[in-house]
C-alpha cells in the first residue's frame, strides 16, 4: 500500500534581512492527511505556510507539490497550481471582501481558474453553501451581514471552490468563540473525509491541534524541534520544549503548570547551539556549542536535542 | 465524586466562609439609552467575592462579562443605566457621585486588562505612569514613589527595573507589559482586583508565567480577585468560585471544580463539550448549535432555549437562578451534574 505523497518541503529557508524567520524547515503531506504546525508567536509556523504556497518566496529549499516543484514555476504556471491549493486565514472578517456578495465571492475562484460555464459556476456556489450549512439565501448577501462562524464558513466554501487537492489552513478558528469554533472543526473534518483533501494546519492552540491533524510538527524559533504522529507527540513528547508547552496549557491544576522560564528571543539574534537552550531547565554546555541533529526517535517521531544522544545533562 | 446530601445555604459555597466580603453585586442590571430607548445589556447579575479569593466571569463574547465589569469599576459608556447595587469592603459605591467614586476605586480596585498596549499611555514613560498613580492615590512624594515603583516592577519579575521605569511600553514584549499592568494594579494596596481576559492575548507559555504571578500577588496580598475569561479550563486551575453569563443573564454560579466538572446548565455543558480535551480521541465535537442571540434580540423566557437540546413549552417563561445539585442554575431543565 503505498500513499500519494501530496506536498513534500526539503530544507525550507526564510530571511527577511538579517532575521532568520523559517530555518531548514521539512515535512512531507501524504493525501488526504492533515499536518499541523504549532508553536508561540513568532516560531515561523504562519511564514512557513506562507512559503508553502509561494505566497512569500523561500531563500532557499524545495517545494514539492503534486510531484512538482514549485520553486521553478514561472509565474503563470504557479498561477495555474494554485487552483490545486487553497487558504483560509484567521480572520473572517479581513478575509472576505466586504464589497463582494457571497455569490461573487464563491464564483470568482472559478472565473480566475476558467472552471466551468457561468452557469456551472453559480451551481457550484449554491452546492458549496450546502456544504458548508449555509441557507441558499446567503447567495445575495454581503460578509457584513454574517456571523464571525459564518464567514469561516463562507471562507471555507470559498477555498472549496476549485476543488483544490490541499488547503492551507492558519489559525482558522482562533477568532471564533468556543461553541462556534466546534461546529467550524466539525465542518472541516467533514469536508476533509468527503474529498479527501489534503491540510497544512496552523494553530497555537494544542487542543485544536490534537483534534484536527493526523502528523505534527513543533516550531520554535523558525525550525520545527520535534515532529511526528499525534499521538506519539502527545503522549510521549521527546523535545523539552513541547514538554514544556503541552505542560504550560491550561487545564491541568496550576500546580503542574511549567514554569518555562523568559520569553522567545528575538529572531534577530537566534541563540547559537541550540536555539531553545535560554529557555530550557535542561541546557547544558554542549547546548551552547553545538547545535543538536534530529534524531530518529522511532515510530515516525523525530527530535533535535542532546539530551536525547544519551548525553547524559549535568 | 463528593456529595453533599444536603445543599449548602449560598453563603457557604465560599472556601474561606470566615474570610470579610470585599465585593457584593446585588441584582446589577445594566442597559444603554439610545434613540428608540432602552436596551438591556445585562440582566440581574448577582455574586460575591471575599478576601483572598478568585471569582471567575464566563462567558462568550457579547454575553455581558465586560461590560459587567466596567458597571463595577464605575467606568461603563456614558449612555448606561445601572440597577442594582454594588458594594466594596461593606460601603455602597453604586451610589457614590463619580468623584467619590474615582477616589475611592483607585485606591481599593486594581484594573488589568486584556491588551495592555492600549490600557497604558504610549507615550508616557513606565515609571511617569506608575509615580504618577502612586503619588495621586498614596500622597508619596517623588522619590518615594519612585522607589516604590521600582520594588513593585522588581517584584512582578522584571528584571533592571530602574531602567525599566525611564523605558515606555512599546518598547516591551506582551508579557513584560502584562507584569507592568500587574504592577501598576497592587501599586496602592488595593483589595480588588478585576483581571479582564488578562492572559488572552499572550502565548501559552508566557500566559502560564503570568496566571502564575497573579496567584503569587493574590496569596501574597490577600487579594480579592474577579477574573473575566471565556476559558473554562483556566478557571478551574485558578478561581474558586465561577459565574457563568450567557445572553446579559448569570445562568450557573458555583464553585469552579463543580461549575467545569458537573455543570447543572446545559450552556455551561456545552461550553466543555465544544472544546476538543486532551487525550480524550473524539473524531466528533459536540457543537452548540446557532450562535449567541445579538443584544436587542433575546428571546423572551430562557434566553439559551432557541440553542438548548432540552428545551420545551416551559422554557417560554424565565426560569429564576436556583439551586439545582451543587450548583445554582437558571434553567427548568437542568442537568444532573454528570461527570
Amino acid at each position: 500500500m503505498t500513499t500519494q505523497t501530496v506536498l513534500s518541503v526539503e530544507g525550507l529557508s526564510k530571511s527577511f534581512r538579517a532575521v532568520k524567520a523559517v530555518r531548514d524547515v521539512s515535512f512531507t503531506i501524504p493525501k488526504g492527511k492533515t499536518f499541523g504546525l504549532v508553536g508561540e508567536s513568532g516560531s515561523g509556523k504562519s511564514t512557513t505556510a506562507r512559503l508553502v504556497l509561494r505566497l512569500v518566496e523561500p531563500t532557499s529549499g524545495a517545494i514539492s507539490f503534486r510531484g512538482r516543484n514549485l520553486a521553478g514555476l514561472s509565474a503563470r504556471d504557479l498561477r495555474a497550481e494554485r487552483r490545486h491549493m487553497q487558504m483560509i486565514f484567521q480572520d473572517p472578517f479581513g478575509s472576505l471582501n466586504p464589497r463582494m456578495s457571497v455569490r461573487d465571492t464563491l464564483v470568482e475562484p472559478q472565473l480566475v481558474h476558467g472552471i466551468g460555464t457561468p452557469a456551472e459556476q453559480l451551481k457550484t456556489a449554491e452546492r458549496l453553501l450546502a456544504e458548508v450549512s449555509m441557507p441558499r439565501t446567503a447567495l445575495d448577501r454581503y460578509p457584513h451581514e454574517f456571523s464571525g462562524g459564518q464567514r469561516q464558513r463562507i471562507a471555507i466554501a470559498r477555498a472549496l471552490a476549485t476543488n483544490p487537492e490541499m488547503i492551507v489552513a492558519d489559525e482558522p478558528v482562533s477568532a471564533l468563540d468556543v461553541s462556534v469554533q466546534a461546529q467550524v472543526l466539525n465542518l472541516m473534518r467533514d469536508l476533509q473525509d468527503r474529498h479527501g483533501t489534503t491540510m497544512l494546519f496552523i494553530s497555537h492552540d494544542l487542543r485544536v491541534v490534537q483534534f484536527m491533524c493526523d502528523e505534527i510538527g513543533v516550531m520554535y524559533l523558525g525550525e520545527i524541534v520535534e515532529q511526528g504522529p499525534r499521538d506519539r507527540i502527545y503522549g510521549a513528547p521527546a523535545h523539552p520544549y513541547t514538554q514544556a508547552l503541552l505542560a504550560s496549557a491550561p487545564g491541568k491544576g496550576s500546580g503542574q503548570r511549567a514554569r518555562l522560564k523568559g520569553e522567545i528571543p528575538s529572531a534577530h539574534a537566534v541563540p547559537s547551539g541550540c536555539a531553545f537552550r535560554t529557555r530550557c531547565p535542561h541546557a547544558f554546555a554542549r547546548c551552547t556549542t553545538e547545535k543538536p541533529v534530529m534524531r530518529d526517535m522511532g515510530g515516525g517521531q523525530k527530535a533535535a536535542c542532546h539530551l536525547l544522544d544519551g548525553t547524559p545533562a549535568a | 465524586m463528593s456529595a453533599h446530601l444536603t445543599p449548602l445555604p449560598a453563603d457557604h459555597l465560599s472556601p474561606v466562609p470566615q474570610a470579610p466580603t470585599v465585593l457584593d453585586v446585588d441584582n446589577l442590571s445594566l442597559s444603554l439609552r439610545n434613540a428608540d430607548g432602552l436596551l438591556p445589556i445585562v440582566t440581574d447579575v448577582s455574586f460575591s467575592i471575599r478576601q483572598g479569593e478568585a471569582v471567575a466571569l464566563v462567558g462568550e463574547s457579547g454575553c455581558g462579562k465586560s461590560i459587567t465589569a466596567s458597571a463595577i469599576m464605575g467606568i461603563a459608556p456614558e449612555n448606561a443605566v445601572i440597577g442594582g447595587t454594588i458594594t466594596l469592603n461593606g460601603k455602597v459605591i453604586s451610589s457614590l457621585s463619580p468623584r467619590d467614586r474615582r477616589r475611592l476605586c483607585g485606591r481599593h480596585m486594581g484594573f488589568i486588562f486584556q491588551e495592555p498596549m492600549t490600557a497604558l499611555h504610549p507615550t508616557l514613560s513606565i515609571g511617569r505612569q506608575m509615580t504618577d498613580t502612586l503619588r495621586h492615590n498614596l500622597g508619596l512624594s517623588h522619590a518615594e514613589a519612585t522607589n516604590r515603583a521600582a520594588e513593585l516592577l522588581d517584584r512582578v519579575g522584571i528584571p533592571r527595573a530602574r531602567d525599566i521605569l525611564k523605558g515606555y511600553v512599546h518598547e516591551l514584549s506582551g508579557g513584560m507589559r502584562q507584569r507592568v499592568m500587574i504592577a501598576l494594579a497592587i501599586s496602592c494596596g488595593p483589595s480588588l482586583i478585576i483581571a479582564d481576559e488578562p492572559t488572552t492575548a499572550l502565548d501559552v507559555t508566557i500566559q502560564a508565567q503570568v496566571l502564575d504571578l497573579l496567584e503569587d500577588m493574590r496569596r501574597e496580598f490577600n487579594l480579592a480577585m474577579l477574573f473575566i475569561t471565556h476559558d473554562l479550563e483556566v478557571v478551574g486551575d485558578f478561581c474558586e468560585k465561577a459565574v457563568v453569563m450567557y445572553a446579559g443573564d448569570v445562568v450557573e454560579r458555583g464553585l469552579s471544580a463543580d461549575v467545569v466538572n458537573a455543570p447543572t446548565h446545559p450552556y455551561a455543558r456545552g461550553l466543555i463539550d465544544a472544546v476538543p480535551a486532551h487525550d480524550d480521541g473524539r473524531t466528533r465535537l459536540t457543537p452548540i448549535l446557532g450562535t449567541v442571540p445579538p443584544v436587542g434580540q433575546w428571546p423572551e423566557g430562557c434566553r439559551f432555549a432557541p440553542r438548548c437540546t432540552r428545551a420545551d413549552a416551559q422554557c417560554q417563561t424565565r426560569p429564576a437562578l436556583e439551586r439545582h445539585g451543587q450548583t445554582d442554575a437558571r434553567c427548568w431543565h437542568p442537568l444532573e451534574g454528570i461527570q
